[in-house]
């Protein structure tokens, strides 16, 4: 079937929009216009990664997650725009322009899946695609008021997302409400054998309201230094109301924590110093003439294509990894988030889900952080440890503060999505 | 520091050696004990690639044929584990004797090249699939010895440079990625070998073994690659890349003993480095500048699981292998060891032997067959670059038949044989021996056919005859070669010997 998008985009949220497109009637999703990040392959439609070293790059191949869409008879009506690579709080990092808020265009759309929040946010489509690595659903989910899960790590086939850091990210969905997050959820975690890392654990389920007994662990860490008081408060309110509901609410410490974004950055930036080895100019993006030796071919065409914050990823995992401060850096990171993950297990023992801010503020004005890298680390801080830990982590809209919307996270044990949406789905319908 | 141009190496700028080393006698140098140890790369023949769906049989299709987005290294690809190469590692650790690793590791080894599709390969580090084996060889003595085995490690193939010259005469270089992903097996020795003559020997060896597993090619262009350790007792070490042939090995090796024991007698130190072997000129030569060191920046490859293959591996029967086939033919058909060696130095070699000997007209003539086959066939196989597969085996047995009932002399067999060789080398089809010696009467004549020659022979060189009579004994050789020459070397020197003495003794 062919399919007419003409929704305007008023805040660039796409890189690439297919106009007409072609879809296979009947699924679950038959004939619903998705939008995709940019990082993720999609056969005969450009994939850049928000990147100008992958401008005109055609993958011959879909994701599986993209395939397992348009099997269920998803339009893909166009890539959405990131930070390079994924890399950034804000998807301002994008080589091609900057996505605006659709609460407030003078915003950012939170990131790096910026472009598909903001897609969503302004009607343009009802679900997307998105991939977390460090928070970049749940951030630009949070700042954007819709609803975005990343899923344990292994439950959604990592084949085709263009790597960053392998061992955190995860493809996710992305939605206005909690019950089509649900619903684009079942679709992509079909099991796929050609992702070595992924488990066949197949999310299938129909969100409940029902939360009455469940035990929510609430950690003082993600109420701590730098959190915003209103959002804390806002986010309090909200848990509140979850109690009102019958949920059991207790205090709880991840000590760990303080050791995450540390152990976030030495890992993500080691497996993106690797994984964006690849980008010479050899095999695919914008055609170069190789004239001089390839070693200074490579370095002027990655050192003219990859962007600032790109590259000062890149070299802060080559140093990571180097001769002699390997130990020093990625090993001892590892440590830390086996350390962190114990501090899960150990909470999600006791508790059935963690529940607290997804930001520590709401969404920053364009150009507010973008000259202070550190600071922008820093706004990574409540979503990291999810993927540090694996578990999967959903971020719903619970109000808003000066006028911008605050997100609640809701964190659950490995493969159990299902509680994770049911209280999502329960406070949602709660407040609507 | 090339060889030409060598400073002393300790940086007192002396180009002839500098007070600092005095220089050894010449029979230290002689005496010094050489070191070697290997790292051999070897291609599995798997059906598929390492970590593609991919053929492995590329060889002789077009450039850029056997890819997919895993094994081209695409954006987002995936790769995905092939159990039979693993199993093929595991094979192999098993017949060298090596403990399978409970749980071991893909890392990541990162570094830029044009044939590596990723900028990183993935191979083991720290956590190999298989550790501390043994493997026999013989030494220059004939002695066996031990040759301790390090580590096995599964690692992927890069891709293949092709560089060509355009029509203005401006090089260029093509990739093609028909080979990346293909699966190989680093052997890694201790620095147990003593001699070039032995590294070879432990290659062949291996070569064998692997053969023998049926997890390598050994005949595949490229199928392995060696870097050598060599130094001299109390030296530095220097690492020897890019080897790829057998022969290249002992070169290499021999060249590095040289260079090196020179160095030494003119008092100067070996340094430790990275030479590349130049195959084409039997040379070694140290490597120009700093970008060619890499801190490879090894780390867990995160896109795969650490294996858990312990119990594969107990699963795995291993066939008989070169020492235990060798035990067995010397014990079942009674054969010198030495022949027994050159047998099971070739899987293709052994069977054909076998094979041969099911032929219920020689089942019996063990030894005959053996010696036919080694001192024989396969020198002239190898005269003619030929493989033992491409003889029919009916063919030869038919030829150790015809020798078993002596009815032709050795000449005639090694020259019908030599005819055959030639017919299969030029694409003829070959004959049966019998019924070659049948149609050109070259079967084995009888003693009164050989009289009359005897008699005509004699007649024409009385002067012969003369010589012999008068004490000259060897003047009865003469003749001899006379009636060979006759008879196209059909009668069988000895016992023409004996008929001609008869002979002239029943002229008198
Ligand atoms: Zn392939």
């Amino acid at each position: 079937m062919r399919y007419r998008f003409d929704a305007e985009d008023g805040n660039n949220a796409f890189i690439t929009i297919v106009r007409d497109a072609e879809y296979k009637e009947g699924g679950v999703l038959s004939g619903i216009p998705v939008a995709v990040k940019d990082n993720i392959s999609t056969k005969g439609i450009p994939t850049t990664c928000g990147s100008k070293i992958l401008e005109g790059y055609v993958p011959p191949y879909d994701a599986h997650a993209v395939a397992m869409i348009k099997e269920a008879g998803a339009v893909i009506v166009g890539k959405t725009n990131m930070d390079e690579f994924g890399m950034g709080t804000t998807t301002e990092n994008s080589a091609y322009f900057p996505t605006t808020n659709p609460c407030d265009r003078t915003c950012v759309p939170g990131g790096s899946s910026g472009g598909s929040a903001a897609a969503i946010a302004s009607d343009m489509v009802p679900m997307a695609l998105g991939s977390d690595t460090g928070g970049s659903i749940r951030c630009p989910a949070a700042f954007c008021g819709i609803v975005g899960l990343k899923p344990t790590y292994g439950r959604v086939s990592r084949f085709g997302l263009i790597a960053y850091s392998n061992s955190l990210e995860q493809i996710g969905p992305m939605a206005k409400n909690v019950t089509d997050v649900s619903k684009l959820m079942e679709v992509i975690s079909k099991p796929d054998i050609y992702d070595s890392t992924a488990y066949n654990r197949p999310y299938v389920h129909t969100p409940s309201a029902q939360i009455k007994g469940k035990k929510i662990a609430v950690p003082k860490e993600y109420f701590g230094e730098g959190v915003d008081d209103k959002v804390a408060d806002c986010v309090r309110g909200a848990i509140s109301k979850l109690e009102e509901m019958g949920a059991e609410i207790i205090d709880c410490s991840i000590p760990s924590m303080k050791y995450a974004l540390a152990a976030y950055y030495v890992t993500c930036t080691s497996e993106a110093s690797s994984n964006l080895s690849r980008f010479d100019g050899v095999r695919f993006g914008p055609k170069v003439e190789m004239k001089r030796s390839w070693h200074d071919e490579y370095r002027d065409y990655r050192g003219e294509r990859f962007g600032e914050e790109v590259q000062r990823r890149i070299l802060l995992g080559t140093f990571a990894l180097s001769a002699g401060y390997y130990g020093k850096y990625y090993a001892k990171a590892q440590v830390a988030r086996s350390n962190i993950r114990n501090d899960f297990l150990r909470v999600l023992n006791e508790a059935d889900l963690i529940a607290g801010p997804t930001m520590p503020n709401t969404a920053f004005k364009i150009g507010e952080k973008s000259s202070n890298p550190l600071e922008m680390y820093l706004a990574d801080i409540l979503t990291v440890p999810a993927n540090l830990a694996g578990v999967p982590a959903i971020s719903v809209p619970c109000g808003k503060v000066g006028g911008m919307p605050v997100g609640l996270q809701i964190i659950g044990r490995h493969f159990d999505e299902e509680s994770v949406v049911d209280a999502a789905f329960a406070y949602e319908q709660e407040v609507n | 520091m090339s060889d030409s141009n060598s400073g002393c190496g300790c940086g007192c700028g002396d180009g002839k050696g500098c007070a600092g080393a005095a220089k050894p006698s010449e029979k230290d140098v002689k005496d010094l004990k050489v070191i070697i140890g290997l790292e051999i790369h070897c291609q599995l023949n798997t059906k598929t690639k390492l970590f593609c769906g991919c053929s492995a049989d590329f060889r002789d299709d077009a450039p850029n044929t056997h890819v997919c987005p895993i094994c081209l290294g695409l954006p987002g690809a995936l790769p995905k584990l092939n159990k039979q190469a693993v199993i093929y590692a595991l094979k192999v650790a098993k017949a060298l004797n090596l403990e399978i690793s409970e749980v071991s590791e893909f890392s990541r080894k990162n570094y830029f090249y044009p044939d590596l599709p990723k900028g990183y390969q993935i191979s083991q580090y720290d956590k190999p699939i298989a550790l501390r084996g043994k493997m026999t060889v013989d030494d220059d003595e004939g002695h066996e010895k031990v040759i301790r085995i390090t580590r096995i490690h599964l690692e992927e193939d890069p891709g293949r440079l092709v560089h060509k010259i355009s029509r203005d005469r401006a090089g260029y270089t093509l990739v093609d990625y028909n080979r990346s992903s293909i699966p190989l097996i680093e052997i890694v020795t201790e620095p147990d070998l003593s001699s070039p003559k032995e590294a070879r020997r432990f290659l062949n060896k291996l070569r064998a073994t692997l053969e023998y597993l049926d997890v390598f090619d050994g005949e595949k262009e490229g199928s392995i690659r060696v870097d050598a350790n060599i130094s001299l007792e109390g030296h530095n070490r220097v690492e020897c890349k890019n080897i790829s042939s057998y022969k290249g090995v002992e070169k290499a090796l021999t060249f590095e003993i040289t260079r090196q024991r020179n160095l030494i007698r003119r008092g100067q130190e070996i340094v430790q480095e990275t030479r590349h072997f130049l195959e084409g000129r039997g040379i070694t030569t140290g490597s120009r500048s700093k970008e060619d060191e890499n801190d490879y920046r090894y780390f867990p490859e995160p896109d795969l699981k650490p294996l858990r293959v312990k119990d594969w591996a107990d699963k795995i029967e291993l066939p008989e292998l070169p020492d235990a086939k060798r035990e067995r033919f010397m014990s079942q058909y009674k054969i010198s060891v030495n022949h027994a060696k050159t047998l099971v130095g070739d899987i293709k070699v052994a069977d054909f032997y076998e094979g041969i000997l099911k032929n219920p007209a020689i089942s019996k003539e063990t030894e005959l067959a053996a010696t036919w086959v080694c001192d024989t066939l396969l020198g002239e196989l190898y005269y003619r670059d030929m493989k033992i597969d491409a003889v029919p085996r009916e063919c030869f047995a038919d030829l150790v038949a015809l020798l078993k009932d002596k009815k032709v002399t050795d000449k005639v067999a090694v020259d019908v044989l030599r005819a055959m060789l030639d017919d299969i080398h030029e694409g003829r089809k070959c004959a049966m021996p019998s019924e070659t010696v049948e149609k050109s009467g070259l079967g084995k004549g009888s003693d009164d056919e050989f009289t009359e020659i005897i008699k005509k022979v004699v007649a024409a060189n009385p002067q012969a005859v003369a010589d012999y009579h008068s004490g000259k004994g060897n003047a009865i050789n003469f003749i001899v070669g006379q009636i060979m020459k006759e008879t196209k070397g059909r009668a069988d020197p000895k016992s023409l010997n004996k008929l001609i003495v008869d002979y002239i003794a029943s002229m008198e």
